[in-house]
């Protein structure tokens, strides 16, 4: 997804509907993957596969697509990481393995997404097995939530010998891959795909199973040999201002939603949208309102162009969009009798740096005023899960900031049963997928090691990815 | 602009560049379409013995996404009639009497043969011959081609024949699938020949195909030897161009040679050249190609000569044979070593684990300091005293300049194997005389 991969072929106006929503980058075909693979220099200890959070051996399944080995090449990505057909698409590969790439400096970095992707779509459409169940070694674990950290950890879990179940509160698996990654960066299928192949390890997963209300802790608590959380966040928080409730104000996460579950031509999109955030959530929902064909799209945010925290491959996206960007700008009323008539803004000026050193935004008086629009969508940032860390500190977990405390070394909490892992302990960091899968082979691996008493064959790949990924 | 007209033993011809006996000459058509375009010769593909051809003809080497390192055929000579051939060769050499025009011929081992094709080609009015002694497949069976190239004797009897006859120049053209190119080419002269070319094709078998197990390329379910060329075998020729050119016999002859194997670009001729060849001929990069990389050729080979301050093609031809050597005349003290430039270091560590795998494990990976700071990548360092100076990390690193071979004073005797052999020869026969000398020397072996 890097700026320098190959542009589109078509303007999406010259698209249809359908066509708008296919995946963005076309996959690469044998011989532009084998002439892409041979430029990689083989690197020995290389810094791509340090940055990976999952320490994919990024070198290895490279040459591995050049030689023609392309089953090779997929397990060599998979057994660092079960979820490698996501990660090959919403990887921030600029920020990780295509920027620590020796290429990078004077050269192109090497194309690692494009290519894994290639090896993933390969195992996908061949339907190539690759592990199988462990030995059952008599433990049962919970896992709760079917995310990316969830899953990961399941699939490890059950390739260790362990009997696993995993509790969905949604009707499909897969967490935010399934529900929250744009259609166009990853399409439902292959989602479903990596959860089939995680069930067909022998995990058992159970869709619309509420945790907390459907089934008790203490019962899992009880019945378990040990629980592995990974719900994920919420959906977005409320704006806390006027007309917050009037209809045409959406929920961001609802509106990918939408496009991963419904047909794409009963979506409803506005003529003009605001979108409210900058992050990479908000760049997602502005470019879908395009793709739907919003004719005005503009994304609202109180701070400056520096300090947004959508990816800069992102933005650039947007902007070839056409997404409009209004910065320095806040919100304080949706406008509206019985729908949405326009976003009530005040202009903002920069302060002195907050403790995360992001300069303040401070409104600029008499600086009201309205901008026509028929729908806002909201997208900044997502809620915690109180309510479960609530329940969950009955039985002495910790928490920090509504995040799950863990050992950064093993993600076990203050609990000696309950480990966590993805976006829902990540206080500090980026969350992102990788991380989420890197948290659960963390887990799987502790896990092991606490009731099996020995070290996880799969050892070489677990380091902790808890601090700061940059 | 330089002057790169050559005169190859009366051959005149506008510049080295000429068309190999191959695919690329086989017609009026395409010898008179490559002179258009600038060629300065062309060797007319092969005549003489009526012939059937098979398909499939070629195979290739591609590397790592580039096409055709390497070419091979079984292609046999001219297909076509004998009669067609001398027709369009006298027609050819009518319309471009200023470009050589030289036709490569091969019959059957008779005197008779020999002498009536080369007094046939005569009347065409062509420049001269090439005796095809080296096409190692199709013909050699039938007791041509490579059967007498491989031969001294037969070289040296059949190229007595035709110069019993022929009044214009006849250019032998060598097999490199012997063990000594020198032993036919001496035969060549001692036959009278007046030039020789020299590499024809390497015996080759291309592959094998991993569904149908066919051999590469594939003749109807078979598949056989055929003759390798292009970019593949030019170190191959460089050194039996070497080895010939350097040969006191041929030397003391003054034979001019023809150039060719690999030669795809003015870079490849001029290294040709540079170890005695005064023409070239190219096959492998027109079959790619076409004729057009010609115009290339004959601007970069000028513009280097312009750079070099070099008038004429024969200020350079030869220049570098006389550092063609032999390892018992080498500097035994002669000592490099590596040094790794760490600005220019992308840290892929590809030269770490050269020399740690496959060298002498003198290459570190340390943490440096730069500027007061910590590098956060490892840095390759290279261990010097223990460093042999074999190069090889120089040769991985894909940095241009990055890892240098310096030249270092280890104040070792600058004496070569074949003195130490005559003043020391105890040295050279006991292992414990040779620790001894090494330690003399200041010589470490770690």
């Amino acid at each position: 997804m890097a700026e320098h991969y190959k542009p589109v072929k078509y303007k999406a106006w010259e698209l249809n509907l359908e066509e708008r929503f296919q995946e963005y980058h076309p996959p690469l075909s044998e011989r532009e993957a084998v002439l892409e693979a041979n430029r990689c220099l083989y690197c020995h200890d290389a810094p791509c596969m340090v940055a990976c959070p999952t320490h994919i051996d990024i070198p290895t399944f490279i040459k591995k697509i050049s030689t023609g080995n392309v089953k090779g090449s997929a397990k060599t990505i998979l057994e660092a990481n079960l979820l490698g057909a996501t990660c090959s698409r919403v990887c921030p590969v600029e920020e990780l393995c295509e920027g620590a790439c020796v290429m990078k400096h004077d050269h192109k970095p090497i194309m690692i997404g494009r290519l894994q992707r290639y090896a993933m779509d390969y195992a996908a459409e061949k339907n190539i097995k690759f592990f199988q169940a462990g030995k059952a070694n008599g433990y049962k674990v919970a896992v709760i939530g079917s995310g990316p950290a969830g899953l990961s950890c399941a699939g490890e879990l059950a390739k260790l010998g362990f009997d696993v179940t995993c509790f969905e509160k949604k009707e499909m698996a897969g967490g935010l891959s399934t529900y929250g990654i744009v259609v166009f960066r990853e399409p439902v299928e292959v989602s479903l795909a990596e959860v089939k192949r995680i069930e067909d390890l022998g995990v058992k997963v159970k869709t619309g199973v509420n945790v907390g209300v459907d089934i008790k802790f203490e019962d899992l608590i009880e019945q378990y040999d040990a629980v592995f959380i990974g719900m994920g966040m919420g959906n977005v928080p409320d704006l806390s201002i006027p007309g917050e409730d009037i209809p045409g104000v959406l929920d961001g996460l609802d509106f990918i939603e939408e496009t991963k579950v419904k047909k794409l031509a009963d979506i409803k999109a506005g003529s003009r949208v605001c979108v409210i955030g900058a992050g990479n959530t908000g760049i997602d929902c502005a470019t879908i309102a395009r793709r739907l064909g919003s004719e005005r799209v503009t994304i609202v945010y109180r701070r400056s162009e520096a300090e947004m925290t959508a990816y800069h491959f992102e933005y650039q996206f947007a902007l070839g969009e056409g997404v409009s960007f209004m910065f320095l700008t806040q919100p304080v009323e949706v406008v509206g009798n019985g729908k949405v008539e326009g976003l009530k803004c005040i202009r903002m000026d920069l302060g002195a740096p907050d403790k995360s050193g992001r300069r303040v935004p401070e409104p600029v008086k008499g600086s009201e005023f309205v901008m026509p629009c028929d729908m806002v969508i909201k997208a900044i940032g997502q809620k915690k899960h109180k309510n479960v860390v609530d329940a969950l500190a009955k039985f002495g977990v910790k928490s920090e900031n509504g995040y799950v405390l863990v050992d950064s070394e093993t993600c076990r909490s203050a609990h000696p049963k309950i480990f966590a892992g993805g976006d829902c302990i990540r206080n500090k960091g980026e969350a992102s997928t990788v991380a989420a899968v890197q948290d659960g082979k963390i887990a799987a691996a502790a896990i092991y090691k606490q009731l099996v008493g020995a070290t996880s064959p799969n050892e070489k790949h677990i380091e902790p990815v808890l601090s700061p990924v940059k | 602009m330089a002057n790169l007209e050559i005169d190859f033993c009366g051959i005149k011809s506008p510049n080295p560049f000429w068309l190999a006996s191959a695919p690329p000459a086989n017609s009026a058509y395409q010898v008179q379409k490559a002179f258009s375009e600038g060629w300065g010769g062309a060797v007319w593909k092969t005549i003489g013995a009526p012939v059937l051809n098979v398909s499939n003809r070629y195979g290739t080497i591609d590397y790592k996404g580039s096409k055709i390192i390497g070419l091979n055929n079984v292609e046999l000579i001219s297909d076509r009639p004998i009669e067609l051939n001398l027709r369009e060769i006298a027609e050819t050499k009518r319309n471009f009497p200023n470009n050589a025009v030289i036709v490569s011929v091969m019959v059957e081992s008779k005197k008779e043969a020999w002498q009536e094709v080369v007094k046939r080609v005569e009347e065409t009015g062509a420049d001269g011959f090439e005796l095809n002694f080296g096409c190692p497949h199709g013909m050699s069976e039938r007791g041509m081609g490579a059967a007498m190239g491989q031969v001294p004797d037969y070289t040296c009897m059949v190229t007595e024949w035709v110069m019993e006859v022929a009044t214009k120049p006849v250019i032998v053209k060598l097999t490199p699938n012997v063990t000594d190119i020198v032993q036919p080419a001496r035969a060549a002269v001692r036959g009278r020949a007046s030039a020789l070319s020299l590499i024809n094709t390497v015996n080759s078998i291309m592959g094998v195909d991993l569904d149908s197990f066919e051999i590469k390329p594939n003749v109807g379910g078979k598949g056989g030897h055929g003759g390798y060329a292009g970019q593949a075998v030019k170190p191959i020729a460089l050194h039996l161009l070497s080895a010939v050119a350097s040969d006191l016999e041929v030397q003391k002859a003054r034979l001019p040679i023809s150039g060719m194997g690999g030669v795809e670009t003015w870079r490849d001729a001029v290294e040709f050249m540079l170890l005695g060849a005064t023409s070239v001929q190219v096959c492998t990069a027109v079959m790619h190609w076409g004729f057009r990389i010609v115009d290339d050729m004959i601007e970069g080979m000028s513009n280097w000569m312009d750079d070099k301050g070099f008038l004429t093609v024969y200020d350079f031809i030869g220049k570098s044979l006389p550092r063609i050597s032999n390892f018992g005349d080498f500097d035994l003290g002669f000592q490099t070593t590596a040094r790794i430039n760490p600005d220019k270091c992308i840290h892929c560590n590809l030269c770490y684990i050269a020399c740690n795998d496959a060298a002498h494990q003198c290459i570190d990976m340390k943490s440096l300091q730069l500027n007061g700071e910590t590098m956060t990548a490892l840095q390759p360092v290279v261990r010097e005293e223990d460093c042999v100076g074999c190069a090889l990390c120089s040769r991985v690193c894909p940095v241009d300049d990055c890892i240098s071979m310096v030249e270092i004073d280890t104040g070792r005797p600058h004496i070569t194997w074949n003195e130490l052999s005559k003043s020391r020869p105890d040295v050279v026969s006991d292992w414990d005389k040779m620790e001894q000398y090494r330690k003399e020397a200041n010589i470490h072996i770690h």
